[in-house]
């Protein structure tokens, strides 16, 4: 288990400032007395701390103390610590630094306890430093002390530093480490308010070139989720079960492991390398979920290359009836809203709403399509291109034409990335304006989406919770001249490239499900009957 | 592991034989390391962890013997030793280290010293699966003077022609001038695909690629191909636009030999790749009815650097420029703290001394690079020159703008000019012969000492 006996491991335990070094040939012990010390700590904080510091904090020393230890093994040679060492240095002491204010109590408190564990140590041959060390920390944790995994949020809020370092933490902690340098300027990046460097994002994702932490297969599908290879909610989706097929077909379950539990924690720093190249969209979710529960749910008498086979057939399973069978579904009661001499509009490139028309039109029925683009993606060019070449009548306009051409218009068919479960449409921005402009002139509304994009989420508007492209994408060079080449240095602008927004129910007339026709407000209802039925 | 790194030592170095004749290729200090060193530690510093050395015996033989090599590798280094007489091309090499390829390889040329983000080609050959990938820059006018170079330089080098679509990524076209008649010729379909392509030339390939597993199963199956540059990567280029492509001829034969089981699984994934390729709403071009890639399989990425240093050593003057430039690179003190440098001699600031050296009083070396265990006297003018390991130079020598290879003797006030002396020859000293080259007039057989001069 231990790859080198001895080895001295830090962690850092932020509430006190302090490290400790557990020996790993102490290792079975130690994580019982480490797990039962940190409970202890934590109750003496929070009783002591509960009327000199708020909750934020408070939370955060809960968290920093209730997980002991990433998952991962880190076998690394010395010439990657000077990658994370500056980012770690720095995520790591704002960290502190946030913490000054109250140190003179939490310097006594540290005191205390460094008296307790130092009899504590003398009895079980722990050392302890003063000092953090940043660059070893995230090094030379083994994998053998129970981690306890935990899920990254999927929604961060931006602009706060709070709420960063926090996520920064936690990655570090999954020993996703080329990823918190990522994150830290990910995130800063998609914020239009700072101006960190959008290169540094991909070349630390990707720096490490023999992955040994995260499959390969995985990298690719990251790398491809960020450049926008693979774009499109049932596109992602499919690419990502392809990946985790790859993923449990190199997996071998290490001693003393089942795989039922093993597999899964294996899995979670996958995904949040995912979540960093690209925000989770809701059917990616939905289809982690279910992978999951069903990884959880193989016995644990099973086999291994048995466990493999069913995990395997599962997501084929879960592909073709979720996707391929749902979208046939659709078509087929699309179609039957569809009459000959309709004028159909369509927005962006909705994989699901290509597919219908392309089967509608060789079910022979005698339409047209306008379909309607918004910079900065231009998606429906592409959308354009597959209806074309299918040899469906079209027109392309940008949205600002829409007022103009919808009087022409006898349906709207829009796709969706996700129904929330207030009956509200998720999907690409814009989306929500032409439906608004459709009700205006009582053109019907018609949403195609599968039942796998459900998601519990609530939201009203596009700007509680919503995913941030690149800035610069906005910026367009006309006549040779590029008006906002430097937008960031004007200290009043900041580009906002929004990539999802809402549309309330009232603008949609019908959403076509694989369960049906339905209307908007159903969506909780199919909901409720999905989770009774699991 | 998703790649395994490959390094070809096994090169003769053809083209500098006045260095290499007694030294391998991979041997040659640069900047007083081996050169060798230098792709070994760009595979290194991206995280490799072992690389599979193809070389000659004495070449493995050095390598297992240099201390200092081992301790600066932490890589494991798995050591294929190839005949020398066998003259086999890199192809050859790849076709004899079949058994060991399990996944995609990065081949790595052992004279390559460059500080590209290795992630940039590698990242284009997994964003798009692409089967080769490979990496070009920029060619650096070499500004220093050559020993033997008749003033100008020829104009005998052959062009290569790179074409790449718009992005600059996508490699549509390459030949070398030697192969080409008169002009160029371009395929329709390529023309029909890609119509705006972009013709590049005075791009030096950095002889660094990313090729796909499947490449090295169909080496394996058409015995003729025997250099990677030479002949598969143009022929990887133009099958790119070949017809028959739809067929994949090479991985069809390639899934032939693996098992029924494997068949299987790769033909159901392949469908799901298929459909996430289909359901999502990327092209890589625009204006044409096609989809993605044109429904083409096979790919090649081009990953050209504009700024940064990437030098092949494969010529005396690429040697001596990286010379110049390569310890620049390392904080590695200039003076090895293992070299005796007196307090009265004067070393300038932009040359490097190895360890073990010994400097003798009132000598003087400036923008020079001194190498292990050499041994200088005192009265010595070094300027602009390059002295590998071993070398003796006694009192009152005159050393410019020169090469002076391994063990070398220069004897007594000796003043030499531009000249390249090869290893372990003796320069007579001054008192009977005074030797004084410049690098115009003389035939170049003169400036080159390999044997002893007896005048």
């Amino acid at each position: 288990m231990a790859d080198s006996v001895g080895r001295q491991v830090d962690s850092i335990n932020h509430a006190t400032g302090k490290i400790n070094r557990l020996k790993l040939f102490k290792r079975k012990e130690l994580t019982k007395e480490e797990k039962q010390r940190l409970r202890k700590e934590k109750k003496q904080h929070k009783k002591n701390k509960k009327d000199d510091r708020g909750p934020p904090e408070k939370e955060k020393e809960k968290e920093k103390a209730s997980v002991p230890a990433p998952s991962k093994p880190a076998t690394q040679s010395p010439a990657h610590k000077a990658a994370p060492v500056p980012v770690n240095a720095s995520a790591s002491e704002s960290p502190v630094a946030a913490e000054k204010p109250a140190k003179s109590k939490a310097e006594l408190r540290a005191e205390r306890r460094a008296r307790q564990d130092s009899e504590r140590a003398s009895k079980q041959g722990k050392k302890e430093g003063g000092q953090q060390s940043t660059s070893s920390k995230p090094k030379a944790t083994p994998n053998e002390l129970q981690p306890v995994v935990k899920r990254l949020p999927d929604h961060v809020q931006v602009d706060d530093p709070v709420a960063l370092k926090k996520l920064a933490k936690k990655l570090e902690r999954q020993q996703v480490r080329q990823i918190n340098i990522v994150m830290l300027c990910l995130l800063s990046d998609c914020c239009p308010l700072t101006d960190d460097g959008f290169i540094q994002v991909f070349s630390e994702i990707t720096l490490h070139i023999p992955v040994t932490v995260i499959h390969p297969s995985i990298v690719r599908l990251g790398l491809q989720y960020s450049q926008g290879i693979i774009a499109g909610s049932n596109a992602r989706s499919v690419a990502l079960l392809h990946a985790f097929k790859q993923v449990i077909q190199d997996y071998s379950t290490p001693p003393n492991e089942e795989l039922s539990r093993d597999l899964v924690n294996k899995l979670s720093p996958y995904i949040s390398f995912l979540s960093q190249c690209r925000p989770l969209s809701a059917s990616m979710g939905n289809a982690i979920k279910y992978i999951k529960k069903e990884i959880s749910n193989i016995p644990s008498q099973c086999k291994e290359e048995e466990a493999k086979r069913i995990l395997q057939e599962c997501i084929d399973s879960y592909i073709n009836e979720k996707i391929i069978l749902a979208s046939e579904a659709i078509s087929k009661y699309a179609i039957e809203k569809i009459s000959d001499g309709d004028v159909i509009l369509v927005y962006g490139c909705s994989s699901l709403v290509n597919h219908i028309l392309c089967e509608a039109f060789e079910k022979q029925r005698k339409f047209r399509v306008i379909v309607v683009d918004s910079r900065p993606r231009l998606e429906g060019r592409e959308a354009l291109r597959r209806l074309v070449k299918k040899g469906i009548r079209c027109t392309y306009v940008l949205i600002s034409a829409l007022s103009y051409i919808l009087p022409e218009v006898s349906k709207v068919f829009l796709g969706a990335h996700a129904l929330l479960a207030n009956g509200y449409v998720m999907s690409r921005v814009g989306t929500s304006q032409i439906a608004l402009v459709a009700k205006a002139y009582n053109v019907p509304v018609l949403v195609c989406c599968e039942t796998y994009k459900f998601c519990e989420r609530v939201q009203t508007d596009s700007f509680v919770s919503n995913e941030l492209d690149d800035p610069d994408d906005l910026i367009v060079t006309r006549n040779g001249k590029t008006h906002l080449e430097n937008w960031q240095t004007v200290k009043s602008l900041g580009l906002l490239n929004l990539v999802y927004d809402v549309t309330p129910p009232d603008f949609v007339d019908l959403v076509i499900t694989d369960l049906g026709m339905i209307p908007c407000t159903s969506v909780p209802v199919v909901l409720r009957v999905k989770n009774v039925d699991q | 592991m998703e790649l395994q790194a490959v390094l070809m030592a096994a090169g003769g170095g053809s083209r500098m034989m006045d260095l290499t004749y007694n030294t391998p290729k991979p041997l040659l200090p640069v900047g007083n390391r081996p050169l060798i060193w230098y792709p070994l530690n760009l595979l290194e510093r991206v995280g490799f962890e072992e690389v599979i050395v193809i070389t000659t015996k004495e070449v493995q033989k050095a390598l297992s013997a240099d201390h200092r090599l081992k301790t600066d590798v932490k890589m494991r280094l798995d050591v294929v030793c190839i005949q020398e007489e066998a003259d086999m091309g890199t192809a050859d090499a790849l076709r004899h280290i079949q058994q060991k390829i399990k996944t995609d390889i990065l081949v790595v040329s052992c004279d390559l010293i460059t500080d590209v983000a290795l992630h940039e080609v590698v990242d284009l050959f997994r964003a798009h699966s692409a089967t080769l990938s490979m990496l070009m820059s920029k060619v650096h006018e070499f500004t220093e003077t050559v020993p033997g170079q008749k003033g100008k330089k020829k104009a005998g080098e052959q062009r290569d022609f790179v074409g790449v679509d718009v992005t600059g990524k996508r490699l549509l076209f390459m030949a070398n001038e030697a192969d080409l008649d008169e002009g160029l010729v371009f395929r329709k379909s390529i023309m029909r695909k890609h119509p705006r392509m972009l013709i590049k030339t005075g791009l030096l390939d950095a002889h660094l690629y990313c090729l796909k597993r499947s490449v090295v199963d169909f080496l394996v199956h058409n015995k003729s191909v025997t250099s990677i540059r030479g002949e598969l990567v143009p022929y990887l280029v133009r099958k790119q636009f070949s017809k028959s492509l739809n067929s994949q001829n090479e991985t069809e034969d390639s899934e032939k030999n693996q098992k029924q089981q494997d068949l299987l699984s790769t033909s159901k994934d392949e469908a799901l790749l298929q459909l996430a390729r289909e359901r999502s709403c990327w092209n890589d071009h625009r204006g044409d009815m096609s989809e993605a890639y044109h429904g083409g399989k096979l790919r090649c990425y081009v990953h050209i650097m504009e700024e940064g240093m990437c030098y092949r050593v494969n010529t005396l003057a690429a040697y001596i420029e990286a010379n110049r430039v390569v310890p620049k690179l390392f904080e590695d003190p200039p003076i090895h703290p293992g070299a005796l440098v007196s307090e009265r001699s004067l070393v300038g600031s932009d040359s490097i001394i190895g360890p073990l050296c010994q400097i003798s009083d009132r000598t003087s070396i400036k923008r020079s690079n001194v190498g292990m265990s050499t041994t200088i006297k005192e009265k010595v003018k070094i300027t602009n020159s390059i002295i590998m390991n071993g070398v003796i130079i006694e009192e009152g020598c005159n050393i410019q703008g020169s090469v002076i290879c391994n063990n070398a003797v220069i004897g007594r006030g000796a003043d030499i000019k531009y000249c390249l002396v090869g290893s372990g020859q003796h320069v007579e000293p001054e008192g009977e012969n005074k030797i004084m080259f410049g690098n115009n007039n003389l035939d170049i057989s003169d400036l080159f000492v390999y044997t002893m001069i007896v005048y």
